[in-house]
């Protein structure tokens, strides 16, 4: 057993750990900090796929801009504490959507019994930003600029829902 | 990989480690001898000769300390969060050239510890990790105080943040790479700085808002939160985020240098003599020493200039000022490398700045008047 498989399985375990951790605890402070941690193992999957620029990417984007937004949101407005009983009802259409996936991921599994891992050898491709930025730029430039105007079209939503009109107080007319 | 590969990463991560560690103790030192000289006082001089030996008589206190956990605290993150505050203070200074490549018993050395390709944004993620200590902690304490400090904290890392990671775009452009190394070897002749005058001045800026210095020092502030994220904190535990808070200078500064000052190279005037990097290889690390140094002083003379910022003041400038005007350099530097025009760049990079101090200087001056 090579190095990359034993690590890649001491990390799949952690994934595996974590997620289900997230799903499980009580405090939302500790479901967002198992995120942040299964967050940060597959990061460390890129790597070992030799994508470090995309696990870069994962950690700054992921666990340390997303991820500590959504603690200060959980800190700031008190919902440290979830509601301790499971609705089954509610949660019908997630189970459906997660039996399919699992089964999808299962087939997958049973197809590629037999065949090569690739762990480690996806070619150095990916660990060059310049050659990464030639690719994003050409061949998926309309991903890309698409992906730019949906983040721009979240954002200005998210000013536009987030503005209140200001209150007239009579010291405000003044200042404003 | 072979077993002198692994040695020598071994040998090269102790050294920075220990770097960090004793200049984060003489760096106390450091901060109160100038800060005393610059308010006309003496300082700390009795422990040993001008009280060299100052930080060891800390240490000792500091471990000998009664160490007190409140009963309301939430375990185990508690204890975790000044864990998680100090590893990426040191991790961060991993991928700090300091100095050229070398060749020692017979193989090339590279003078950084992780010699990667993507150095910028290596430091842009791992200081985006670096807040969750602060925010852990002052959760964990489960205190009014702390838990605002931490809040406070988190709200102006990622702020700031924003403005940093475009400093680093500036960087990447002007360099035309990712690569640490290859930023410093960029800066041959001509700094950054020199480049780019403007966007120095908000990376300086922003590195001060990031590791929490004064005048950013807000989840600190005595008068409105006692101590902070720290309040619940004593013994070893509070000698964690203080050394965290001072290693975070040292490698922040260390960043600053790499990127915007030339890193370990020679000033220019001294290219080709018998002074420079390129004849002497171990004149690298002692240039990059009196960078950091006096990038410190920098900092330690801003704490003892500058009261400290109102919090809406100083989110409102991140991010209607610092945010703005970063865009607007981060176009004009990409003009400029585009027209292959190089002498625009600082030029209308100034012109920006000063556009942009004068609004901010208007807009306070209105504010002024309106009062009457």
């Amino acid at each position: 057993m090579s190095l990359e498989l034993i690590l890649f399985f001491i990390l799949a375990a952690i994934a595996i750990a974590t997620a289900i951790g997230m799903l499980l605890s009580r405090s939302a402070v500790y479901a967002a900090l198992y995120l942040v941690v299964n967050f940060v193992s597959v990061a460390i999957f890129y790597l070992l796929l030799d994508a470090p620029f995309i696990a870069l990417s994962q950690i700054a984007v992921y666990a340390g801009a997303i991820m500590v937004l959504f603690l200060f949101v959980i800190m700031l407005i008190g919902l440290e504490n979830l509601a301790g009983e499971l609705n089954w009802r509610q949660l019908a259409w997630p189970l459906v959507m997660g039996a399919i996936l699992l089964v999808e991921g299962v087939f997958l599994v049973i197809q590629r019994v037999g065949q090569d891992v690739y762990i480690g050898q996806t070619g150095t491709q990916l660990s060059d930003p310049s050659l990464m930025a030639k690719v994003l730029f050409t061949d998926y430039v309309l991903p890309f600029q698409i992906t730019a105007v949906l983040l721009l079209v979240a954002m200005i939503g998210a000013i536009v829902l987030s503005k209140r009109e200001k209150p007239a107080l009579s010291n405000q007319g003044k200042e404003a | 990989m072979d077993w002198t590969l692994l040695l020598e990463w071994l040998i090269k991560s102790v050294i920075v480690v220990l770097m960090l560690l004793v200049g984060f103790a003489y760096l106390t030192l450091f901060e109160r001898r100038v800060l005393a000289f610059m308010q006309v006082r003496i300082g700390p001089n009795r422990a040993g000769w001008q009280g060299l030996l100052q930080p060891v008589a800390d240490a000792i206190k500091l471990i000998f300390k009664e160490e007190l956990t409140p009963g309301q605290v939430f375990q185990p993150l508690f204890t975790l969060a000044p864990i998680i505050t100090v590893v990426p203070a040191v991790v961060v200074a991993a991928v700090i050239p300091w100095g050229p490549q070398v060749e020692l018993f017979g193989r090339k050395i590279t003078l950084a510890v992780a010699d990667i390709n993507l150095g910028t944004l290596y430091v842009a993620a791992v200081a985006s990790i670096a807040v969750y200590g602060i925010v852990l902690a002052g959760w964990s304490s489960n205190n009014k105080y702390a838990m605002l400090g931490g809040l406070r904290s988190s709200a102006q890392v990622i702020s700031y943040e924003l403005s940093l990671a475009l400093c680093f775009v500036l960087v990447t452009l002007m360099a035309g790479t990712m690569h640490a190394g290859e930023i410093v070897e960029a800066q041959r002749g001509l700094w950054f700085i020199v480049l780019q005058p403007v966007g120095g001045i908000v990376f300086l800026i922003a590195t001060l808002a990031e590791v929490n210095r004064a005048p950013f020092d807000m989840p600190e502030a005595e008068q409105e939160l006692t101590a902070g994220y720290h309040s619940e904190y004593s013994g070893m535990k509070f000698a964690l985020f203080f050394m965290a808070e001072y290693i975070k200078m040292i490698a922040i500064s260390a960043i600053a240098a790499t990127f915007y000052f030339g890193g370990y190279r020679e000033p220019w005037f001294l290219a080709g003599t018998w002074l420079s990097v390129d004849v002497n290889w171990w004149l690298g690390p002692l240039y990059m020493l009196l960078k950091v140094t006096a990038l410190l002083f920098f900092m330690v003379w801003i704490r003892a200039t500058l009261p400290r910022m109102r919090y809406d003041r100083l989110m409102a400038f991140g991010w209607k000022v610092l945010l703005p005007l970063m865009l607007v350099l981060v176009f004009v530097t990409a003009v400029g490398i585009l027209a292959e025009a190089l002498w625009l760049i600082p030029v209308l990079s100034l012109v920006v700045g000063s556009l942009f101090v004068y609004l901010v200087n208007r807009s306070l001056m209105m504010k002024w008047y309106r009062r009457f």
